[in-house]
């Protein structure tokens, strides 16, 4: 065979290697969506067999108006943690990370490095202490408590990642604009964070995700049902004499849904922040 | 004044990181030195932890049978699922460089990372169902008997690994993509220039310049293992009889279920311990 002909197979079979793979890995999600959109009598030999095929959405709208864990209190639960949990630490993780970046304050360095090391810890290494602050402070089964901890869960990476951000960052703009009177403040909410948004938004994208995500702070901290967020309440849903997998699926269609689109729409983001520094 | 005006700016994150991370960190240690009955005996604690059968159950590992304890299988979860999605990760973004669609390919692996650990844990249940799983499609297929995989002792915790590995290779992908775009490409030509072949590209030039990479993709991966939670809380709640228990999930078990704080205390300072330990290379680099 010629060279060109070599070549022009190895890139053949490369392409089939590559798309083969990518089916593989598609194929689960592509079961969730069938098992979604079917009533459990075409499910019970298998999503795969098409005859017979009726569509229906019977399942969406009883997860959205489950008895027990109502999926339409959830996302909205959901939306009313993730939401304040994105937009707090983002401007108190902004404010610390312009402040270890560019002052020069008393131990500065081991106070870093300690908010930087709470990266590293796992979350069951607070939560006995914390329930019991929790309970002390009568935020137990509130929404106000998943706030607090996703806020401070996300503090230590959105500093460090900030911080790099903004080291990265020419000084000069600021110098000429304090040489014109302007405060630290100032200094920082007109020319730092202008120049940061690209950051926030990775921030922004990233944090949202994770908060929508959890699981361990809202399984410890919310028990009655119209406190529980959504992804929470997917293992509620299972049923007591046999698993509804039709009725899970589409709930989990529905609580993935949310942190997909936004993947979808904001990849760049996405991808930058996870690559410039995302440890958690 | 000035450096005390200066402090307001770190001061909210610092009073936050310190009030609701650092000083429960240290309250759990704290909690890890006494006895359920008030008694100081931090020996005796950590002692009687670590000779558990939930935590490290000798009788199962030396006969290879399920439950071996927590604190094995969360070893034996990183001993798989590290190889395999970091070496994984890396071959495909080495082949996805030259595939036509191969972006869009990258975001179909890498959904696994977008999605929550709880559905994630739903979905592989799922797949490995008797009846309903796929899984059992290709088993059948291939003259083996059906059954739900994560049902058995035996094969419960190797499916959840291996579930593990299709959600979660997407993340070695992506840093391993972005690492080969800061490679110049004159080093690949040259090579070439030079009558190497693609393996030998691979092994002297491809792996040793994404060295920083590897080092980020084990440390984090590691990390994720150890604080694993909410994916196998959905697929098996550590069950069938404790085997899927891994760490995480046994310091919630231990002080929520069985209302055991100091002993919670003690797996959970071993967990941090452990992690810090993992990360110091990490948190070097970065710095």
């Amino acid at each position: 065979m010629s060279p060109r002909g070599k070549r022009l197979l190895g890139t053949l079979l490369v392409h089939l290697i590559a798309w083969t793979i990518a089916l593989l890995w598609i194929i689960p999600f592509f079961g969730l969506a069938m098992t979604s959109v079917r009533p459990f009598s075409e499910l019970i030999d298998g999503w795969w067999r098409l005859d017979p095929f009726n569509l229906t959405l019977a399942n969406f709208s009883s997860a959205w108006n489950h008895p027990d864990a109502p999926l339409s209190v959830g996302m909205r639960n959901s939306m009313l943690v993730a939401v304040p949990a994105t937009i707090i630490p983002m401007f108190v993780g902004a404010l610390g990370a312009y402040g270890f970046a560019r002052f020069s304050l008393p131990l500065k360095n081991l106070l870093f490095v300690t908010t930087v090391v709470v990266l590293t810890i796992p979350a069951q290494m607070v939560i006995i202490p914390l329930f019991a602050m929790f309970r002390d402070l009568g935020l137990l089964d509130s929404l106000t408590a998943l706030v607090i901890v996703n806020t401070v869960w996300a503090l230590p990476w959105i500093t460090l990642f900030l911080r790099n951000f903004i080291s990265t960052i020419p000084i000069e703009l600021e110098e000429a604009a304090r040489i014109d009177g302007a405060s630290d403040f100032t200094v920082f909410a007109r020319i730092v964070l202008p120049v940061a948004l690209p950051a926030l938004g990775s921030v922004a994208v990233l944090q949202f995700m994770w908060a929508w995500n959890d699981f361990f702070w809202a399984l410890v901290f919310t028990f009655s049902s119209d406190r529980m967020v959504a992804v929470r309440q997917l293992p509620l849903l299972r049923g007591v004499y046999f698993v509804d997998w039709g009725l899970l699926a589409a709930a989990s269609i529905m609580v993935l849904a949310v942190p997909v689109a936004l993947f979808a729409l904001l990849q760049r983001y996405y991808i930058r922040g996870m690559v410039g520094w995302t440890p958690r | 004044m000035q450096t005390l005006r200066r402090f307001t700016f770190v001061l909210p994150t610092l009073a936050l990181v310190f009030a609701f991370a650092v000083y429960p960190a240290l309250q759990t240690i704290r909690l890890s030195l006494f006895l359920p009955t008030g008694e100081f005996a931090p020996l005796a604690n950590y002692a009687e932890v670590l000779s558990d059968r939930r935590v490290l159950n000798l009788a199962g590992l030396s006969q290879g049978r399920f439950p071996m304890g927590s604190l094995v299988h969360t070893f034996i979860w990183i001993v798989i699922h590290l190889p395999i999605t970091a070496l994984l990760g890396l071959v495909l973004a080495v082949l996805l460089q030259n595939v036509r669609g191969g972006g869009f390919i990258k975001s179909i692996i890498f959904m696994g990372m977008v999605i929550p650990g709880a559905v994630g844990g739903l979905v592989v249940r799922f797949l490995f169902e008797r009846d309903l799983g796929i899984v059992n499609q290709l088993v059948v297929l291939l003259g083996g008997s059906a059954r739900t995989w994560t049902a058995y002792p035996d094969t419960a915790l190797l499916s959840l690994i291996f579930g593990s590995v299709w959600l979660w290779t997407g993340f070695s992908l992506v840093l391993y993509s972005s690492g080969l775009g800061t490679i110049p490409r004159d080093y690949f030509d040259a090579a070439k220039v030079d009558g190497a072949n693609e393996l030998q590209i691979f092994g002297r030039i491809t792996v040793p310049l994404l060295r920083p990479i590897t080092v980020v993709v084990v440390v984090m991966s590691i990390i994720w293992a150890l604080k694993l939670f909410d994916y196998v809380y959905a697929a098996t709640m550590g069950g069938p009889g404790r085997a899927t228990q891994v760490l995480a999930l046994e310091i919630w078990h231990l002080a929520f279920v069985r209302g055991n704080f100091n002993q919670a205390a003690v797996v959970a300072v071993l967990l941090g311990v452990i992690s810090l330990t993992v990360s110091i290379p990490m948190l070097r680099r970065r710095r």
